[in-house]
């Protein structure tokens, strides 16, 4: 009961899944509450589409998983009432004809909006009569966000729903996204590898390396965990002392390092500091991943 | 679980700001609307196509039919009784001169050309219902597209159930329609054919021909079309739900080498049975199941009299007589059981 109290949307413990000849999940543990936005990112083949893939109820696994306070390995067609998701901007039928899909989706789903869907795809070259094989990949993107924002679902995972769009789409997609659809009553789950594209729109991260959470972290803790610190010349080991996750040299002598937890009184002596970047945290994070 | 924590769970789910309210939805309906949209060219048209072939088929068989009467009539080969030879054939005469023998052959004849003029759709609906099921659960598969199915609150159940519906009865009852309006338009051509000739197609066709008797047999052969292909929509769905690839050649596969392992080694010996059997009640019944009329091997036909053609009671009753085989009531429950493998294979295969 405490986990509906505190609006846990998912609860994860010790969740495993092996294929034929790699291990996916290895003993993965993890919390999402309620009103977040959950960037999930690791390498290729770190186990982000299995972990979502669990959660969806679309693959067998072992361990303890409870979404929405459902096993999605039992209880998948209830779950599905509050739960959506975009697997990747090529899954729609190519037959469908917009005007077929908005009537599909209204008469098999309870929460489906119809007009908010209409109204999404104003101003798109998206006409009633269109079908899915005469559009472009971008039109079929904001059909489905149509109609997937249209549901007034819970839960929203996004498995890399941007991959192959150029960056106006990619924009408009997470801006709508915001803007249009997330409030304090949604979750959000998205694994993407344009990090720098919808690190300001995460409210939490999670890191996963080789089937494991790596880092699991509000985003605002990262800024008073983390510290990239521009060394001046000369003081590179003073500042090795303090055991940097990360170094790279820049040209005229500086070298950049990333502290994890160190005292920003003594890294300022080092020299300018600044919060890092998603995606140069992730890099020191996974380093050595496809050594 | 006690009542305090009940009215807790009541607390939260009222939301924040108000959720939409839910309105009901018409999942079966739906889901059955889909199937058609996608698969009205064989669903629909390809039936209707058969039949427009058909009919234009016949056109030209009455063209040179025609023609070739008229040249012998021209060159004084061909003569016809007396009085009604002047300009061409004339049909006028023709009732009047026949016997009841002949009206009553006249009208089995009719009724056959009918139903012959009507094979053409029904042919086709065996071929599209056959290609339908075995592309029903891996197209998806392979478009991925089943991703976005999953992604709404559709059930395998529901989803399964109404692709085999689809094949089951959706497309028989389009295929039976188009058959019906082959089969009025092949009269209505015919008249016209005789009006051509100073007949009267009332006396001559649609008096001794019985159109919507005909109408009546196909339209009630639909339910025992849905008993008998079960075992063949099962199979072939259970193909399509399970192979990674090329389904239709596991489909055809399985049970034509079976079917030679068993004839080889005379398997069936064991149970005082012939080869033959495996051949004819398993392979054929998961192949060939879904094309009509492939039950007239298991039909009672002798309440059939020999030498008359069977009155229109007759063939229903035989027709019907097909529901106390155990042929067919064991080939359905076989249908039934691997359509329910074919709902377990699609919850956990995966898209790739």
């Amino acid at each position: 009961m405490s986990a509906a109290m505190d609006r846990t949307v998912i609860t994860a413990r010790g969740l495993r899944k092996a294929y034929k000849n790699k291990v996916a999940l290895a003993g993965t543990d993890f919390e999402i509450r309620a009103g977040r936005i959950v960037g999930l990112i690791g390498p290729n083949g770190a186990g982000k589409t299995t972990a979502l893939k669990a959660i969806l109820g679309l693959v067998p696994f072992d361990g303890d998983l409870k979404v929405l306070g459902k096993d999605p390995r039992t209880q998948r067609d209830e779950l599905m009432n509050d739960v959506c998701f975009i697997a990747d901007v090529a899954v729609l039928p190519r037959w469908i004809r917009v005007r077929e899909a908005i009537e599909f989706v209204a008469g098999v789903h309870p929460r489906f909006d119809a007009d908010k869907c209409r109204r999404f795809l104003q101003g798109t070259q998206l006409t009633p009569e269109l079908r899915v094989r005469e559009m472009s990949k971008g039109m079929i993107v904001q059909l489905h966000l149509a109609l997937v924002m249209a549901i007034d679902a819970k839960l929203l995972v996004l498995d890399e729903p941007t991959l192959g769009l150029d960056i106006l789409y990619r924009k408009q997609f997470y801006q709508r996204l915001l803007e249009d659809y997330f409030d304090e009553d949604k979750t959000i789950i998205v694994t993407t590898h344009q990090v720098e594209e919808i690190e300001h729109i995460l409210t939490d991260v999670m890191f996963i390396r080789d089937g494991k959470m790596v880092l699991d972290a509000p985003m605002d803790s990262l800024a008073v965990r983390y510290t990239e610190v521009l060394v001046d010349a000369g003081k590179q080991d003073e500042a090795r002392a303090l055991n940097p996750i990360d170094e790279r040299a820049l040209p005229f002598g500086k070298t950049v390092m990333l502290f994890d937890g160190a005292d920003p009184a003594r890294l300022a002596a080092l020299g300018e500091t600044r919060t890092p970047g998603l995606a140069d945290l992730f890099v020191a994070t996974m380093k050595g991943t496809y050594a | 679980m006690n009542t305090s924590v009940d009215a807790m769970e009541m607390d939260l789910a009222t939301p924040r700001t108000p959720r939409a309210a839910s309105h009901p939805t018409s999942k079966l309906k739906l889901l059955l609307k889909r199937e058609f949209w996608e698969h009205k060219g064989g669903f629909l048209w390809a039936p209707v196509w058969a039949g427009a072939i058909s009919l234009l088929l016949t056109l030209m068989a009455l063209v040179v039919g025609e023609v070739a009467a008229r040249k012998a009539i021209a060159s004084g080969k061909m003569q016809i009784d007396g009085d009604v030879t002047i300009n061409g054939l004339d049909l006028g005469a023709l009732t009047s001169k026949m016997d009841p023998d002949d009206l009553r052959k006249l009208s089995d004849g009719i009724d056959f050309s009918m139903l012959v003029s009507s094979m053409w759709p029904m042919v086709v609906l065996g071929f599209v219902v056959f290609f339908y099921c075995l592309g029903s659960l891996y197209d998806e598969r392979k478009d991925r597209s089943v991703l976005f199915w999953k992604s709404l609150p559709l059930s395998d159940r529901d989803t399964v159930f109404s692709k085999a519906a689809s094949a089951l009865l959706v497309a028989p009852t389009l295929a039976v329609g188009a058959a019906i309006a082959c089969m009025f338009a092949f009269m209505l051509l015919v008249s016209a054919f005789v009006l051509l000739h100073n007949g009267n197609p009332v006396t001559l066709l649609w008096g001794p021909g019985s159109p919507l008797a005909n109408a009546g047999l196909l339209l009630a052969s639909i339910p025992i079309y849905a008993l008998w292909a079960l075992p063949t929509v099962g199979w072939l769905m259970l193909c399509s739900s399970w192979s990674r690839s090329m389904p239709f050649l596991w489909a055809i596969m399985i049970p034509v080498f079976a079917g030679i392992f068993i004839s080889w080694f005379e398997v069936m010996n064991v149970f005082d049975l012939q080869s033959g059997w495996f051949w004819k009640n398993i392979v054929a019944r998961s192949l060939l199941s879904v094309f009509p009329g492939s039950w007239v091997d298991v039909m009672d036909l002798g309440s059939i009299s020999k030498g008359h053609a069977p009155s229109h009671a007759m063939v229903l009753k035989s027709t019907y007589a097909v529901l106390s085989t155990s042929q067919l009531w064991i080939g359905a429950a076989a249908g039934v059981a691997m359509i329910f493998g074919a709902i377990r294979m699609r919850r956990w295969r995966d898209d790739n």
